[in-house]
């Protein structure tokens, strides 16, 4: 019976004139071809022999490769006995059937249905906002309990995270805020020289400007630069476990991981609203001057008259809140990472989009409220 | 003891191994040589280079001078192509087991075969399957992801990644660091018995000294910068070496070397 068995490069199985036979190397790389012409032959019913000698090497994946040829064909009908088999290979294919069976077989869960899922996303996304808001409030106790006891304060970290998220950011708050007023002042300049109405340049940079540009453009990068990295920084000690290390050290994380940044941005984010104001109204004067031959005298003269005190502290005055909205979004979806580097990731996309979706939507509430009490200048 | 036992059958061959990291030194003129089929353990003091020597044979460092052979292939200055081929002939499992976290347990074992292979899905599956199986999980682990599993479960969802393309050559780093004594024992066994039924190579670095007791065939004892002896255990622990006498004649390890002297 072995005599008949030719050598195979890879793996191969035959089943000829009611012998059948294995060959070749039932390893990966041999059952990559893997060589069965058991279907052109149906083996006949009943008991069968499986001749195994003609396999020359034999790895986990072969046998497994081997075990589910047998299941084949005890699944036509036969009762399949194995012969000839190595001792090695022998020994390999029983611990493989033994750790198998150990293993049990895998439960696949079934996937939800679309209900179900809707279901599902509406009760996370519900659970999450309960979330958000429980977070807030935690973090206003302890800004109350800070300000009774304020020698508990991290001044340390409060004046690290004003240099990182405000001094840090000047430059590009400068070139941004500049580019902009370039931009305004020249998109309207075009239309105001049409009507002969040059010198309304000034109240078209200023308001636009100091009341609502300037403002949401330096949320939007702060919280693009400094509400990202808040995220992925807490999110990454949350994986390395360093905030727990904090609990266990009787250290609140809310404390110093997350007040030092909220006050040290509803600080900053002002600040760099002032700075984004005036380099951008100086980038409207120099547009001024060269488009419209309005000289930087005549702008600044004006512009006292026509930019009421009011105008600007409303644009200033949005920045704490702001501010308030970019530290606890990023903080809070900081902690709310789970797991490894991938969740890391995802947390810090979502800090950023919600927390300028969070910054635009309380900018128009803020257009509506003000509005509705009558401080339109 | 023999420092150079000849490369008739070796797997690996080290030969004038340097590394270092700027002005520190961690190898110099090192020797090492592994042979088929057994079980080679790395010990020495923290900080003695044993997983930068390991970190150099799998070719995740450029040592500085030197020569290292894997399957009798020089793997310094080797090309790319060659080097993709030769990372599917070895497996290794990182210490912290370096799943990846975004992919299901299954999915991690399926990876190197995916990349390696040309078998279909559904095959890669049953292999990942089998593979899960084999370490040693039961077989609901493969739905999981990394971070859902325990220390334990999570070294074996890593062999079972090693294990993934039959590899001839295993890397394990301190493999039972942080797992309890029972499951540090059933780990070995394992070992163990895959090198006996697969004929595995397996080279690991470890600090346990129940593991060198029952598990290794060669220790190999990395001390000022090079290999300063290489022999059984049972053999290393006589070594007159300040070094390795210091290592071994701790309380631990007279309580390990009696309680395996019991067990024999």
């Amino acid at each position: 019976m072995m005599a008949n068995i030719p050598p195979a490069d890879h793996a191969t199985f035959r089943c000829e004139n009611g012998a059948c036979w294995c060959a070749g190397d039932w390893t990966l790389d041999g059952i990559e071809n893997f060589d069965a012409r058991r279907l052109a032959n149906p083996p006949p019913s009943g008991e069968l022999t499986l001749d195994g000698s003609g396999i020359q090497a034999i790895d986990t994946t072969g046998a497994l490769q081997l075990l589910s040829v047998i299941a084949d064909l005890e699944r036509a009908g036969c009762v399949v006995r194995l012969i000839n088999l190595r001792d090695k290979h022998q020994a390999l294919l029983d611990l493989v059937k033994e750790r198998l069976a150990a293993a049990g077989t895998a439960t696949v869960p079934p996937l939800p249905n679309r209900l179900e899922q809707l279901g599902r996303q509406v009760e996370f996304q519900a659970l999450r906002a309960v979330a958000f808001l429980a977070f807030i409030g935690e973090a206003s106790a302890s800004l109350a309990r800070l300000v009774l006891h304020p020698h508990r304060f991290r001044w340390r970290a409060l004046f690290s995270d004003m240099e990182t998220a405000g001094v840090n950011a000047l430059p590009i708050i400068a070139l941004l805020g500049f580019m902009m007023g370039v931009v305004i002042a020249y998109q309207g300049g075009q239309q105001l020289k049409t009507y002969g109405a040059n010198i309304f340049i000034v109240e078209l940079v200023a308001l636009t400007m100091l009341r609502e540009l300037a403002p949401l453009i330096t949320a939007i990068i702060v919280a693009g630069r400094t509400g990202s990295s808040y995220t992925a920084q807490i999110g990454t000690m949350q994986v390395t476990e360093e905030v727990d290390a904090l609990r266990t050290i009787g250290i609140r994380p809310m404390d110093l991981l997350v007040l030092p940044k909220l006050v040290a941005l509803i600080i900053a984010l002002p600040l760099l609203t002032v700075f984004a104001d005036a380099l951008s109204v100086f980038g409207g004067m120099v547009m001024a001057q060269m488009l419209l031959d309005v000289s930087f005298q005549d702008f600044l003269d004006r512009f006292p008259q026509v930019v009421t005190p009011t105008s600007f502290l409303l644009g200033v005055g949005k920045a704490p809140v702001f501010a308030a909205i970019i530290a606890l979004v990023g903080c809070y979806q900081g902690f709310q990472v789970r797991g490894g580097a991938d969740s890391v990731g995802r947390q810090t996309t979502v800090s950023v989009v919600q927390s300028i979706f969070l910054v635009i939507a309380a900018d128009a509430l803020f257009s509506v409220v003000l509005g509705g009490v009558g401080l339109w200048r | 003891m023999a420092l150079n036992p000849t490369p008739a059958d070796a797997v690996i061959v080290v030969r004038g191994l340097q590394t270092r990291f700027g002005a520190t030194i961690i190898h110099e003129n090192l020797d090492f040589t592994v042979q088929r089929g057994e079980i080679v353990a790395l010990v020495g003091g923290s900080g003695s280079g044993k997983t930068t020597l390991l970190r150099a044979i799998i070719l995740l460092l450029e040592p500085t001078a030197g020569s290292i052979q894997l399957f009798g292939q020089e793997i310094i200055g080797i090309s790319e192509s060659a080097a993709f081929r030769l990372r599917r002939r070895f497996g290794m499992l990182f210490q912290q087991g370096a799943l990846f976290s975004s992919l299901t347990v299954r999915e991690n074992v399926a990876m190197p075969l995916r990349e390696h292979t040309r078998l279909s899905t559904g095959r890669i599956a049953e292999i990942a399957n089998l593979k899960i199986a084999l370490a040693g999980l039961p077989a609901d682990a493969g739905n999981k992801l990394p971070r859902e599993l325990s220390g334990g479960m999570l070294k074996r969802a890593a062999l079972a990644r090693a294990l993934a393309l039959d590899p001839a050559l295993l890397f394990l780093d301190e493999p039972t660091a942080g797992l309890d004594p029972v499951s540090a024992g059933a780990f070995d066994e394992l070992v163990v018995q895959l090198k006996e039924s697969l004929g595995l190579t397996v080279v690991m670095v470890t600090h346990d000294l129940d593991t060198l007791w029952q598990a290794t065939d060669q220790v190999a004892f990395l001390g000022e910068r090079r290999v300063i002896g290489y022999a059984p255990m049972q053999e290393l622990t006589h070594a007159e070496h300040p070094l390795i006498r210091a290592y071994f004649e701790g309380p631990r390890g007279r309580a390990a070397r009696e309680q395996s002297c019991k067990a024999r």
